[in-house]
């Protein structure tokens, strides 16, 4: 792995090491496979190109680059399992990584949940790759922070933030035929504006996997300009409003309704929300208001990802709320054969329905209500409830007939996410977002305008 | 780590890639035992001195890093996961034309290391155009060749992974004997090779050491549909094996029975009370919300303390270079000049990277500072923040307080909290008698969920334990408690802290900071403490 710091740069050739393509890192597959005399062998090759600038008190701070690849071998003697993995891929250090598996697995205690590899699928590709986001330059990075920093520094704002982009491609295949080769392209960006004073604050974010769809100027203008407006806010009390969260404001409460990615395991054994009352799961239970449609698709045009998961099971389109109700359940492979059920591919990616109504037409219907620009340091209280706490954060404002009236300070939140989507009022466009720690899980999330929000104590941070 | 990466780790099967990518490659257990010749590594970090200094860097550090991990995840009577890992390079910094250059590489041959310090210097001169003026390194004297060591027992990369294997499995049969439905049980260890050699004459070698071992048990009550987890009371330590080893002057018990630990863990008599407590939650009264003295057991005010001062007295978060992530800080600096009563008097809250048995316990920085012990907050008033050698000057200081780490030779060093502890009472006083003086309390115990606002004005947390204090005595268990706070007031409330054999660590394995994310492991140490009037909600709903 190499790293860069400050405005690294990189030649096009070394950008393409590491970078295989399909038929070569096939090859690297192939042969790590032939070589296991094991009784299965499963083989995974991965590979990532990364660039990233950060800023903050109107200049950049850091930036680097980091290139890597990696194979991992996974063999199995009956239940026995062992894995290794490397990055060095001539055939002798192939063959080592293979032996040193194989050695592995038989000192390793059998794994009662041991599942098979698994057959050879077909994949329909999704896509995830861009080719003019794999060709983003450190001087691309320098402009970004320039075209924030800059219309920041002459308006009396300071503007801080991360800017950042991967080329990655992942390949699977085992013993048994199968084959899967991706590739991916993201970016991601995030900024925070604040004014001098600091009595104001705006963020913005935008995450896509094509470079072309992104524009600086118009993001940073949208952050500058929230900060602008939230500054001398006022103190509500606290207690349940109306509020209309805009996606990145919904994005950390639904990240936490998907993280246990609606596990029947999970449900089955009676801890989750999704455990029923007596035994048994939720499924086939309306939990939520019937305008709350949520689904899984690989290949959805805006947040596509791999079509395959972590056990290269195939990822399909698959419901899991439909009009409120629950309408499926993720079963891993080894449950799926506990339980007689059929694997699914999970979660890779989160899509919530919406309509075509903008934030602001959310505010234009609201007769008395908050507008939350987004949420912070959202986290779990209780997991049998969905019970959420967090804040607001860069941007929240009182409306009243249908406008925007002023901004109001910070408040803390205490609410369960699944009670907050049975209080639904109307929901607005998707857009592409992201939680900040898991970019890989894209997440195309409307406005939404919930009523009876619940929140407990306002907070002096701005 | 979040819980998704959690999920990945503790997945049954997966391969080396699923695990987050700072954590290397993944290797046989064997390797976790071999290091690299001090005589080597200096050789190397001299081509990476004598290359920047040829090529015009005013400054250079290298550290060479050799990152060792090791975890064992079970569940019940399974193993799911056991993974060794590995991460080897070498990362050099330099100071050209007034500016920071980085890079770095994982191969270790002379060239390489060459053209890595060659592209660091690159980096920094072209930096220069971007700063308004030159990085101001606080100096500090160059040490020679020294080493240091955690100073550990037993390193827990020799133990057979068969007798972690058998620990955990007999800990889950233990868990699920006294009624526990479900128990998580995992084993993190780690050991820190690094090596760091810098332009002013040191060069350092350092052997770190962790431990962690976090389990989590759950009850179900299928009748009732409901569900209840209670979380281990260990803290990860800067200790070998012997962390594990349970001896008996090392177990406390409470006021109302609950059990905690100071200096080893007994994992299995945790499991069986965390199995009988899990099941008590399914029935414990529920909370009624109001002002409460809370009586905070150190198991649990070490994350308080964490993210209420810790973190608000990380001089970077003050300056806005935070700003866009996790935040900036009240704590501003003419709160420091106007001599801001961060708390009552009885609140004396140190920085301390020197602490034995602490995760942040180091001789040496990651910037070759001499580590060191300083007030944060003296007797409730702020008095410091924590400083690196290139922020030293902004505050006057002449030189910095060596709270300077990477996560990897791959990553940038910068400032990441010391270990960040309140102070015990001077005055004699035991848990058993403080809690005599409370009439109407809340005695907590373990960390909880948490959340704290991007200033950190305004906080909240739970916890595993709650226990009603009436009239100087514990009459129940409570739960669905959580308690906000405006940490000003919080800390100004504080009445009382027991004294120093009470005193305990507690700590973050995992402490996230920075774009791109680096973590690090840090201890917050406390006795118990008293704080009056504080607000409590309940945090129940139903879902019908």
């Amino acid at each position: 792995m190499t790293k860069g710091g400050p405005l690294a740069w990189q030649s096009e050739a070394f950008r393409r090491m590491g970078m295989f393509g399909e038929s070569g890192a096939k090859e690297i597959l192939d042969k790590a496979i032939g070589l296991s005399k094991a009784d299965q062998c499963v083989a995974r090759l991965s590979g990532a190109e990364t660039g990233n600038l950060r800023y903050a008190a109107n200049t950049a701070s850091t930036s680097g680059s980091v290139r890597d690849a990696e194979l991992a071998v996974e063999v199995a003697f009956g239940k026995r399992v062992g894995t290794v993995t490397t990055n060095r891929f001539d055939e002798a250090s192939l063959a080592a990584a293979v032996r040193r598996a194989e050695e592995l697995a038989h000192l390793a205690p059998e794994n009662p949940e041991f599942v098979p590899a698994i057959e050879r699928q077909t994949y329909a590709p999704s896509k995830t790759f861009v080719a003019k986001s794999a060709t983003v330059t450190p001087e691309y990075r320098a402009q970004v922070a320039a075209d924030c920093i800059e219309p920041c520094r002459k308006q009396g704002l300071v503007a801080a933030g991360f800017f950042t982009d991967t080329h990655s491609f992942s390949a699977i295949a085992n013993s048994k035929g199968n084959f899967g080769y991706q590739e991916n392209t993201t970016i991601d960006f995030t900024c925070t504006v604040r004014t001098a004073d600091g009595r104001g604050s705006g963020y913005v974010a935008r995450n896509t996997a094509d470079v072309s769809t992104f524009d600086a100027k118009e993001a940073v203008a949208i952050a500058a300009r929230k900060a602008k407006e939230s500054v001398a806010a006022k103190a509500l009390e606290p207690g349940k409003y109306t509020v209309i969260l805009e996606p990145q404001a919904l994005m950390p409460m639904m990240y936490w309704l998907m993280s246990g990615g609606f596990d029947a395991r999970e449900a089955d054994e009676g801890r989750s929300f999704l455990s029923k009352k007596g035994g048994g799961t939720r499924l086939g239970e309306k939990l939520f208001d019937e305008r709350v449609t949520i689904y899984t698709d690989p290949w959805d045009a805006q947040a596509p990802v791999l079509p395959w998961n972590e056990e290269d099971t195939p990822r399909r389109r698959m419901p899991l709320v439909t009009r409120g109700r629950i309408d499926a359940l993720h079963y891993s492979r080894y449950w799926a054969a506990a339980k007689g059920k059929a694997a699914s591919g999970g979660t890779g990616n989160v899509i919530m329905a919406g309509g075509e109504k903008s934030t602001a037409d959310l505010v234009k219907s609201t007769a008395k209500g908050l507008l939350i620009t987004r949420t912070h340091y959202v986290n779990m209280v209780d997991p049998q409830t969905m019970q959420l706490t967090g804040l607001t954060r860069d941007g929240t404002f009182y409306v009243e007939n249908g406008e925007i009236k002023y901004p109001v300070r910070n408040f803390r939140f205490n609410e369960s996410v699944v009670i907050a989507l049975n209080n639904v009022e109307d929901i607005g466009r998707p857009e592409r977002t992201v939680f900040f720690f898991d970019l890989a899980f894209p997440m195309m999330l409307p406005a939404i305008k919930l009523r009876d929000f619940t929140f407990t104590s306002l907070s002096d941070a701005i | 780590m979040d819980r998704r990466d959690f999920l990945k780790i503790t997945g049954a099967g997966l391969g080396g890639l699923a695990l987050p990518a700072f954590y290397g490659r993944a290797i046989a257990a064997e390797e976790l035992l071999s290091t690299i010749d001090v005589a080597t590594k200096k050789k190397l970090a001299d081509v990476a001195l004598n290359a920047a200094k040829s090529s015009g860097a005013t400054y250079c550090d290298v550290r060479i890093g050799r990152y060792l991990r090791q975890f064992v995840v079970t569940r019940e009577d399974k193993v799911q996961n056991v993974v060794n890992t590995e991460s080897t390079g070498i990362g050099i910094r330099v100071i050209a034309k007034g500016s920071w250059g980085f890079a770095a590489t994982s191969d270790l041959s002379n060239d390489a290391v060459a053209k890595a310090t060659a592209q660091a210097v690159a980096i920094a001169k072209a930096n220069a155009r971007l700063r308004s003026e030159p990085v101001q390194l606080a100096p500090t004297k160059g040490v020679g060749e020294v080493s240091w060591k955690t100073p550990i027992v037993r390193n827990s990369m020799e133990v057979p992974i068969k007798d972690k294997v058998d620990l955990l499995l007999g800990v889950n049969a233990e868990a699920i004997k006294a009624g526990a439905s479900y128990i998580n049980s995992t084993l993190f260890l780690v050991n820190e090779q690094k090596y760091f050699a810098s332009t002013d004459g040191s060069y350092i070698d350092q052997d770190v050491h962790r431990i962690w071992a976090p389990m989590n048990v759950t009850a179900v009550d299928k009748t009732t549909g409901k569900f209840r987890s209670r979380q281990g009371l260990s803290a990860p330590r800067g200790m070998g094996f012997e962390y594990l080893d349970a001896k008996a002057a090392d177990r406390v018990e409470l006021p109302g029975g609950a059990v905690v630990y100071r200096n080893s863990y007994d994992m299995k008599a945790d499991a069986i009370a965390a199995a009988k407590q899990a099941k008590e939650k399914l029935t414990a009264t529920s909370v009624k919300p109001g002002k409460y003295d809370l009586m905070l057991d150190p198991s649990h005010t070490w994350l308080t303390i964490h993210e209420s001062v810790g973190h608000p007295t990380e001089l970077d978060r003050v300056l806005g270079y935070e700003a866009n992530y996790a935040g900036t800080s009240f704590a501003t600096i003419d709160k420091l000049k106007d001599k801001f009563k961060y708390g009552s008097d009885k609140v004396t809250i140190v920085a301390d990277k020197t602490q034995p048995g602490s995760l942040g316990a180091v001789a040496y920085d990651d910037e070759g500072v001499k580590t060191q012990k300083w007030d944060l907050i003296r007797d409730g008033v702020l008095v410091n923040y924590q400083v690196i050698r290139d922020q030293a000057h902004i505050l006057g200081l002449k030189e910095s307080q060596g709270c300077c780490y990477a996560d990897s030779w791959s990553s940038v060093q910068f400032q990441r909290m010391a270990n960040v502890s309140l102070q015990p009472g001077k005055d004699k006083l035991a848990p058993a008698e403080m809690i005599k003086g409370i009439e109407n309390g809340i005695y907590i115990v373990g960390e909880g969920s948490f959340s704290i606002d991007q200033q950190r004005y305004n906080a909240q947390f739970g916890g595993q334990l709650f226990y009603e204090i009436k009239n100087g005595k514990v009459t129940q268990p409570l739960e669905d408690v959580a308690y906000q706070i405006r940490t000003p007031e919080f800390w100004n409330s504080c009445v009382a802290v027991c004294d120093e054999s009470d005193y305990r660590l507690g700590g973050s394995f995992f402490d996230g900071k920075g774009q791109p994310g680096q973590v690090s492991a840090v201890s917050h140490g406390s006795s118990t403490a008293r704080f009056n009037g504080v607000n409590v909600i309940n945090t129940a709903r139903s879902l019908g």
